[in-house]
């Protein structure tokens, strides 16, 4: 067994921390578009758009019921040659999609689950004051809803973050792209590689002190 | 003026109201009675579309609206129309008390967001809570949340508010407060259609209280008459009970 080699290593710390903005920037617009397509998906379960939940249902089947890798190398690398205006698309692009989609299929679930759970009589409520569906969904009870689902969506956010690391596979240079070009570089892959994982913890522990703040905050309405 | 004809609402083929039919004056104010199940809550539900009747036509406030062909439109018109107090007082959990009586107003009724918290304050006086005016309701006591729920209902100044049980789920110590309040409600001659167990209070309150079993209208008339000396028998049943 040889010694870690630590100047190395700590070398490699900025190296890859350049990179860092790539990884959550691909993470926070992939996490925004899905948040919006989940709670539409969510939506629309709930309330049965006749003609449309089927292919809803369908949808977060099939993202549900793949691998992300494999839906990543279906946009990349396989729709381009049926749909040719999507010969253009670059991997950032590409891997922002396959993320928005995959994770909107489970969010859609989680979202669906605590619409559910907001309390009958908050719908009768806003109904009862003349509300339509949609003021009602979007006063009422999407904001209560997302009190109930803000702990899993952040655990999917968490997800995501290490999601983006296989946007290395569609050629994109994020943290773990860096982290691979330089390991083959120095053949120091337990070094390189241990480097990266210590980063993506250290960016998920961060979070996960935000998600106690944020549940802080959407509780304060509900404290006694 | 409001018209309720023929207001049929079934629960798995048994009829829970049975052709009820009923006038209700401007400013007048009427109490339901009756023992539980028999569709005193499905008839204030049913003329807010909380519970869809299969039947009948409701008119109220100028909206007139037939059950049996009701489309979004016409239900969302008759819910502005009406305004409902709730057993539970089912407050917006996400919202201040302030917010809570502003939201119709700015949602639904579109009135500036500045003319709209004046407003709401002004309940708030006129219901005691001036000083919650910020506070969610899971901070407010029972009869606390009750009173925003009146004041909630007041703000929408519909042609008829619906009060479904409002002193039901309060601890008695609270239920002065909320009975109070109502009163002052109808001194203002706001039309009102209350079921309440609360006899004392029906018989202080109504203009007409109105006897329902078995899903229609037994027996109706003013509360001297209609407590004092009871035709049905099934309504000197009752009276003996709740006395």
């Amino acid at each position: 067994m040889r010694a870690l080699d630590l100047d190395y290593m700590l070398g490699l710390v900025p190296v890859i921390l350049g990179y860092v903005p790539l990884t959550l920037f691909m993470a926070v617009v992939a996490m925004a578009c899905a948040l919006v397509l989940a709670s539409l998906l969510a939506v629309e379960r709930v309330i049965r758009v006749p003609g449309l939940d089927w292919l809803v249902v369908l949808f977060i089947s099939f993202f549900r019921g793949t691998p992300l890798l494999v839906q990543l190398f279906l946009f990349y690398y396989g729709l381009p040659q049926v749909l040719s205006f999507l010969t253009q698309i670059n991997g950032v692009t590409a891997a922002i999609m396959g993320l928005t989609l995959h994770f909107s299929a489970y969010m859609a679930e989680a979202i669906r689950a605590a619409i559910t759970g907001v309390d009958r009589s908050q719908w009768e409520a806003a109904q009862s004051i003349g509300m339509t569906q949609s003021q009602m969904m979007r006063r009422i009870v999407l904001p209560q809803a997302a009190r109930i689902a803000a702990p899993t969506l952040v655990n999917y956010f968490i997800d995501m973050i290490k999601g983006t690391s296989l946007a290395f596979t569609l050629g994109v240079t994020e943290m773990m792209g860096a982290t691979q070009k330089e390991a083959s570089g120095s053949f120091l892959y337990f070094e390189a590689f241990l480097v990266v994982a210590i980063l993506y913890w250290i960016i998920v522990e961060t979070l996960n002190q935000g998600q106690k703040r944020l549940e802080t905050y959407l509780n304060q309405a509900y404290a006694r | 003026m409001i018209e309720i004809r023929n207001l049929t609402k079934r629960f798995g083929g048994t009829p829970v109201l049975d052709r009820i039919d009923l006038d209700i004056a401007d400013g007048e104010r009427v109490v339901v009675i009756g023992p539980s199940g028999t569709g005193k809550s499905t008839l204030l539900r049913c003329l807010n579309f909380l519970d869809h009747p299969e039947e009948g036509r409701i008119t109220v406030g100028g909206v007139s609206v037939d059950a049996a062909h009701a489309s979004r439109r016409d239900i969302v018109a008759l819910r502005r129309a009406t305004s409902f107090v709730f057993q539970n007082y089912a407050l917006f959990a996400n919202k201040t008390a302030k917010e809570n009586i502003m939201e119709a107003l700015v949602t639904v009724q579109k009135r500036p967001r500045d003319a709209a918290e004046r407003r709401a304050l002004e309940i708030l006086g006129e219901t005691g809570l001036a000083d919650k005016a910020d506070s969610y309701p899971a901070a407010l006591s029972g009869g606390q949340q009750q009173r925003v729920g009146i004041g909630r209902a007041m703000a929408i100044g519909a042609a008829l508010m619906l009060f479904d049980e409002p002193t039901s789920a309060l601890d008695p110590e609270w239920v002065g407060e909320v009975l109070d309040l109502m009163r002052r409600v109808a001194e203002q001659r706001q039309t009102m259609l209350i079921v309440t167990h609360e006899m004392h209070f029906a018989r202080e309150i109504a203009d007409r209280i109105l006897f329902m079993e078995g899903g229609r209208i037994v027996e109706q008339g003013p509360p001297e008459k209609l407590l004092s000396a009871p035709e049905d028998e099934r309504l000197q049943k009752f009276l003996r009970r709740v006395r």
